[in-house]
């Protein structure tokens, strides 16, 4: 069978748009995104129901915690002294933000261990560690439900730019970049499990892998160790940038937090 | 966490007599199964709760035993007929016999 000329054109032309890698890689002021879809969509019915049983949600037993590590009388003054009982709700919809005081980008643990060491007078939690993960599960079940808006613009801009560039970087052996799953492949299947969107809208989440709640950070960490690239540190200069991007990208979602995934 | 694990309790506060209530309790615990090795090859030891038992003023009604194949977090669901008022104690004991427990007021009317 002989293929018309004409159809073989515009197949070689669609091909090579497509694989330009300018295409997606130009920086204009509010790139463009697909809409997102909840990590949440991707799980199976019984993981779902475990996320939205208020009782069952293990991730409840950090949150429990950290509302009453929120009261409790420390350094220069419990959190509640100076926040009240509602001051949290709403705060972690707009983190990573930049903090022009501390001249760098924060997230929500790093926002809560600046509040410590200059309003507490009390050292920083180690990232990870159960206190931390207490407080900030605590702080963003607060909002939970509500939309995250955050600035990338201004002095966030250069950590958005690094943020989306790590995100389309090819890394590991695997030689994959974030992109290549979570934008290009989502819904497809990775062995026996869906491949979501990488939305960060669950987190702190408790992980049914790790059988324990753990920050974004440590779920990146489990990421590049999957296409096998050394991870980052925890709280690192990249792994901020791409809290900022990843939390941009997720932009319409609610906070789930404390989310169940795999 | 070097204090005690955060534990959660849901008991209706109020029953009417001869009621089948509800109760469920979670406690926040590793359940390490002593069967995993760590990144650098090393055996994890087992740390697992091993009993656990809810008493109404005293009185045992729901006990069980914990295995290795738990998972985290235990949470367990189950039943009581609401005949008396009391207290409730829920006693969690683990390998090494240290107990966590909680308490819950269930009012019959």
């Amino acid at each position: 069978m002989k293929v018309p000329t004409q159809i073989l054109q515009i197949l070689l032309t669609a091909l090579l748009v497509a694989g330009d890698p300018a295409a997606w890689s130009q920086k204009s002021p509010e790139p463009a995104r697909q809409a997102p879809v909840s990590g949440y969509v991707f799980l199976n019915p019984q993981t779902q129901a475990l996320q939205d049983d208020e009782f069952a949600n293990p991730g409840y037993l950090w949150v429990t915690k950290g509302a009453r590590s929120y009261g409790e009388d420390v350094g220069a003054g419990a959190c509640i002294s100076c926040h009240g009982q509602d001051g949290m709700v709403g705060v972690a919809a707009r983190y990573p933000r930049f903090d022009s005081k501390a001249g760098t980008l924060l997230n929500l643990e790093g926002r809560i261990n600046r509040c410590r060491t200059e309003h507490q007078q009390l050292p920083a939690l180690a990232l990870e560690s159960e206190p931390l993960l207490a407080l900030s599960s605590f702080v963003t079940e607060q909002s939970k439900g509500m939309a995250t808006q955050v600035q990338i613009d201004g002095a966030a801009e250069p950590w958005f730019q690094q943020g989306q560039d790590y995100f389309f970087q090819r890394r590991g052996q695997l030689n994959l970049a974030c992109h290549q799953c979570h934008d290009e492949s989502w819904g497809k299947k990775l062995r026996g499990d869906l491949i979501s969107q990488g939305q960060p809208n669950g987190f702190p989440a408790y992980r049914l892998e790790w059988q324990t709640l753990g920050s974004l950070h440590r779920r990146l960490q489990d990421c590049e160790s999957g296409v096998r690239a050394q991870p980052q540190a925890l709280g690192s200069t990249a792994y901020l940038g791409l809290e900022l991007y990843l939390v941009w990208r997720s932009q319409g979602l609610a906070l789930e937090s404390p989310g169940v995934r795999r | 966490m070097s204090d005690s694990p955060t534990i959660r309790l849901s008991v209706p506060s109020t029953a009417q007599a001869g009621e089948l209530v509800e109760i469920k309790v979670m406690i926040q615990h590793p359940m390490e199964s002593g069967y995993r090795r760590g990144v650098m090859g090393e055996r994890i030891a087992r740390d697992i709760i091993k009993y656990f038992r809810c008493s109404l003023d005293g009185e045992v009604i729901f006990q069980t035993q914990f295995y290795p194949g738990v998972a985290a977090n235990p949470l367990l669901s189950f039943y009581t007929r609401a005949e008396q008022s009391g207290t409730l104690l829920f006693e969690w004991i683990d390998q090494q016999g240290v107990t966590w427990s909680e308490q819950a007021d269930l009012m019959v009317e």
